[in-house]
């Protein structure tokens, strides 16, 4: 069996895999990371979104041995080590952008990614058009654009700290 | 140093204690689950409609690597059938055709998607090789894709024991009233409609391990459902015969439900029973393909309907004749969907004298249908919502007006409808008034004008509407024919140092549980929300419980925890009587302090809970130590949640493509805990309901497969296709449980796909149109928009 060496929030990993085992497999079946979910299989949900060399990517759709080498950051590597939230996480908590919690992963990381991308600052619908990859069942998105935008001023050095929901 | 606690109880939009996890990856949901020693199951499914089985061969699959074990409906027979929950009596008095559902199936597929045969295996990718190696034999049967189709004469038999498909043909109301109602009618109002087949699609596709040990004989089933001690009861009585003892079920973290995570599947009954035949874990999670034919799927009804007017536009009576699809098997709740949770609301806001209503369920060869969020009461309303539509167009009345005229006073309740509820409260005209103004309905007409110059078509529409929730008395729904109690449980735990666990029946997927319900604790027992956890979803832990759907959870499990608080208190006051040396009656409690009536001679309640716990000071000789105490509420009435959701609509006339561009919900869900909270809800069912109007549907082609059978094909919403939602709240208290609240998780739901269509037929009003069926696709706008500007080009 091929062997994927891969480094994974941080860590270093060599893990023994089928030619056809997708990266997602990979982090949740053998390295028991399952904050990264399984919502379809057809790529169209994105709660599998997680960061491969600083990118994000549908997990569920690149195999694992297409990472070989690569630095992959998924849910659970985003807080500090002294457990401080990632904006994004903060922001998503703050404006009540989770309920059922099985997109909130791949949300969080594709947001993340959205927020990198554009520098500029997005507009409620840039962030609606950029969330095309992922599916939410429950919010109905409205507080998940509200995350994220307030999210971007913080992770673009806007705010210092996030602005109130009702505001 | 006085300092004040942020104030953590009712009303307050406390951020959720459950979030810190979730998005830390720290979840655990069934799928992230592995047991030691774990074998991995697929289902083997049929690619027909309806085909019998001639021959099954598995020998080649047996030998491929990994294989475990492979079983067949053969092996399976001897098991009890999958029950369904609620037997509904026809006309005349028989009960309907329930015919039984095996787990796996025996001779015969019903649908594409029926389980055929299991294979388990060390890994899951073993078993899906091995599947595809079972070879079998169909006689492909007719298919019987639609209700039509079932019902006509002469049409295949999809069981013995359902002749002519149909599973019950049932009726409410008075029949000679309402007929007298539309003899002397100045105005008969028309209108057939078809409640478009919805997939629900929580994101977290079904998985359910089953564990089993040999030595104390303990089955244990991890499961994603909504209700685990109802799963334990359905699979251990009625299909494994394993008794409540010696089966605990677990509904972890479960990502979303929206109904579909209700019933018991067979899947569970599968890993259950064959970690016990193996000796070892077997676990199986559903593919997202795998989902769309076999979770249940929601509405599915063709109706035609009548309504009768006077000469003032107040309504007479209505008729109404519904057909149910049931699906091939009957779910766990799907009789009582199309009946009691749907005709009963036929009478919506209005004063409506007299109401007769029909309905004929139907088997078809499609995958079950059972409740999907809003469950018959979507179906009522938009039944209704389009109809009252329909009906001013038709006599020239203003859209408001006729709905005005025909509300239930505010003064009338509790209002008996003439179809068996009784409405314990509401204020439809407040929860109308604050909705149009918040809508800017008065300044609509300039907002079309200002699109028609854009090119664009815009459109406004309205929706006002009840809805029963926390389903329900026990003993009016036995008489119905639920084969249950609809009362939930809760326990509060008082520890010795004053923190409060809090066990309850209810299960939250989403829901936000843990905080509201730690809320409920803080406001009464004053314990900071930091040191309240609560307890869900495992049979080992809660006492018991019917778990969370229909907007419940609050009502009747909320309910349960303030009955266990009394308790507490209750006793704690005893305790601190003694502890104070005051007689029991002298002493008061509010917010975690005992206080001996106008003295300022208090005890905490941790200082009360360790005296409970550390006996040494305490009236032994009367009182129990410990502080915990356990409630069963059984609701005296379903609760009526109402409102009113306007929504506004862009079409662009080169595409057809209807865009939400407002949209405003002003609901009365009864006394808010977390603001928050229900704002969260009310968008996500908003979501759903535009998601039913404008996008989603279930299509099966004439030989029974499912054709949006993935999410590739399956038009679910995504964030570009969605406004934001304004929501907004005006309050009348549910006047018969302690809370005074109603349930907020369908409203969105139920109140918005009328609106949404309503605003869409306004649009088209230029055309001609009547009526648009959901959902509201590109392709539907466009050929009206083009066949309606042919006609006009030629006139």
């Amino acid at each position: 069996m091929p062997q994927v060496t891969l480094t994974v929030n941080g860590k270093n990993s060599t893990v023994e895999v089928e030619g056809r085992t997708l990266l997602v497999e990979l982090l949740r079946e053998k390295l028991r990371l399952t904050g990264t979910h399984v919502g379809c299989d057809t790529s169209q949900c994105g709660a599998c979104v997680v960061h491969v060399d600083g990118e994000s990517v549908k997990a569920c759709t690149i195999l694992a041995v297409q990472v070989d080498g690569g630095q992959v950051t998924t849910i659970e590597g985003l807080a500090a080590a002294d457990g401080t939230l990632h904006p994004m996480q903060e922001a998503f908590r703050e404006y009540h952008a989770l309920q059922c919690g099985f997109c909130t992963p791949g949300m969080v990381m594709s947001a993340i990614d959205l927020v990198q991308k554009h520098p500029e600052g997005m507009s409620e619908r840039e962030i609606r058009e950029g969330l095309e990859g992922n599916l939410c069942r429950c919010t109905g998105y409205h507080n998940i654009v509200k995350a994220i935008a307030a999210a971007q001023d913080v992770m673009h050095g806007k705010r210092s700290e996030l602005a109130r929901a009702a505001e | 140093m006085n300092v004040v606690a942020p104030f953590e109880g009712i009303g307050a939009s406390v951020r959720r204690k459950e979030d810190l996890r979730f998005l830390s990856g720290r979840g655990q949901y069934t799928d992230d689950i592995a047991r030691p020693g774990q074998a991995h199951a697929c289902i083997l499914r049929s690619p027909h409609a309806h085909a019998r089985i001639l021959k099954l061969d598995a020998a080649a699959a047996r030998a491929m690597p990994g294989v475990v074990a492979i079983y067949t409906g053969e092996d399976t027979k001897g098991l009890g059938g999958i029950p369904c929950g609620w037997q509904l009596h026809n006309k005349d008095g028989s009960p309907m055709a329930e015919p039984r559902h095996p787990v796996i199936a025996e001779g015969k597929a019903r649908h594409v998607g029926d389980p055929v045969a299991v294979v388990v295996a060390e890994t899951r990718t073993q078993a899906k090789d091995a599947a595809e190696a079972i070879e079998v034999e169909y006689e492909v049967l007719p298919a019987l894709s639609t209700m039509k189709e079932a019902l006509a004469p002469g049409a295949a038999q999809l069981h013995d024991a359902a002749p002519g498909n149909l599973c019950y043909d049932w009726h409410i109301g008075d029949k000679a009233a309402t007929d007298a109602a539309f003899a002397r009618a100045h105005k008969v109002v028309r209108f057939e409609t078809t409640n478009n087949r919805l997939v629900p699609n929580a994101m977290e596709p079904r998985a359910a391990i089953g564990d089993y040990d040999p030595t104390t004989g303990e089955h244990t089933l991890w499961t994603t459902s909504q209700n685990p001690h109802v799963i334990r009861l359905l699979m251990g009585a009625f299909v494994l015969n394993i008794p409540e003892s010696r089966l605990r079920v677990v509904a972890p973290d479960v990502g979303g439900g929206f109904g579909s995570k209700i019933y018991h599947y067979a899947e569970e009954a599968i890993v259950t029973w064959a970690a016990s035949k193996l000796n070892r874990p077997v676990k199986w999670t559903c593919d997202r393909s795998e989902a769309f034919i076999s979770d249940a799927h929601g509405r599915d009804h063709v109706t035609t309907c009548e309504l009768a007017l006077d000469e003032t536009g107040k309504f007479l009576g209505l008729r109404v004749d519904t057909l149910a699809n049931m699906g091939a098997y009957l779910s766990t709740f799907a009789p009582c969907v199309p009946t009691y949770l749907y005709a009963t609301l036929l009478s919506g806001v209005y004063s409506l004298p007299t109401i007769y209503a029909e309905v004929k369920a139907v088997f078809t060869s499609t995958v079950a249908v059972d409740a999907y969020r809003g469950a018959g009461r979507p179906e009522a309303t938009y039944l209704l919502e389009r109809l009252v539509d329909v009906a001013a167009a038709e006599t020239g009345m203003d859209r408001v007006e006729i709905r005005r005229r025909n509300f239930i006073a505010t003064d009338a309740f509790p209002y008996q409808t003439p179809v068996a509820l009784q409405y314990d409260s509401g204020d439809y005209f407040s929860t109308l008034d604050a909705a149009l103004e918040t809508a800017g309905w008065a300044g609509f007409e300039a907002r079309r004008a200002e699109a028609a110059k854009e090119g664009k078509l815009r459109g406004i529409g309205i929706s006002t509407y009840v809805e029963a929730c926390g389903i329900a008395p026990s003993a009016v729904v036995g008489s119905l024919g639920a084969r249950a109690g609809l009362y939930e449980v809760g326990t509060i735990r008082v520890h010795p140092t004053g923190s409060v666990t809090v066990l309850t029946g209810a299960h939250s997927h989403g829901q936000g549980h843990e905080t509201t319900f730690a809320q409920l604790v803080a406001d009464r027992l004053g314990v900071p929300l930091s040191q309240v956890d609560v307890v869900h979803g495992d049979t080992a832990k809660v006492p018991f419980g019917m778990g969370t759907y229909g907007s419940r959870s609050l009502a009747v499990g909320g309910s349960a925890m303030v009955k266990a608080m009394d308790k507490v208190v209750d006793k704690a006051k005893k305790i601190a009587a003694h502890l104070l040396e005051a007689s029991v009656q002298d002493i008061e409690f509010d917010r975690g302090t005992f206080r001996v009536a106008g003295t300022d001679r208090t005890k905490a309640l941790a200082e009360v809970s360790l005296a409970a716990y550390v006996p040494h000071n305490y009236p032994i000789e009367e009182l129990e130590p410990g502080l915990e105490e356990t409630a069963f509420y059984d609701p005296k009435n379903f609760t009526y949640p109402g409102g009113c959701h306007i929504c506004e609509v862009e079409i662009e006339r080169d595409t057809g493509k209807v865009s939400v561009v407002n949209f405003t919900a002003v609901d009365d869900v009864g006394r808010v805990i977390n603001p928050m909270i229900v704002e969260g809800q009310v968008q996500g069912g908003v979501a759903q309901g535009i998601g039913q109007a404008l996008m989603e549907q279930a299509v099966y082609d004439e030989s029974g497969q499912l054709l949006s059978g993935s999410m590739m094909d399956y038009s679910l919403p995504r964030a570009e296709d969605l406004p934001m939602v304004s929501v907004a709240n005006h309050v009348t208290l549910c006047t018969h449980n302690p809370l005074g609240v109603k349930g907020c998780g369908e409203v969105g739901a139920i109140g918005s796909p009328p609106a949404v269509m309503n605003a869409v037929v306004d649009a088209l009003r230029e055309f001609g149109v009547r009526h648009v069926e959901m959902p509201a696709t590109p392709a539907k706008i466009w050929n009206i928009i083009n066949a309606g500007a042919q006609r006009m080009a030629a006139e």
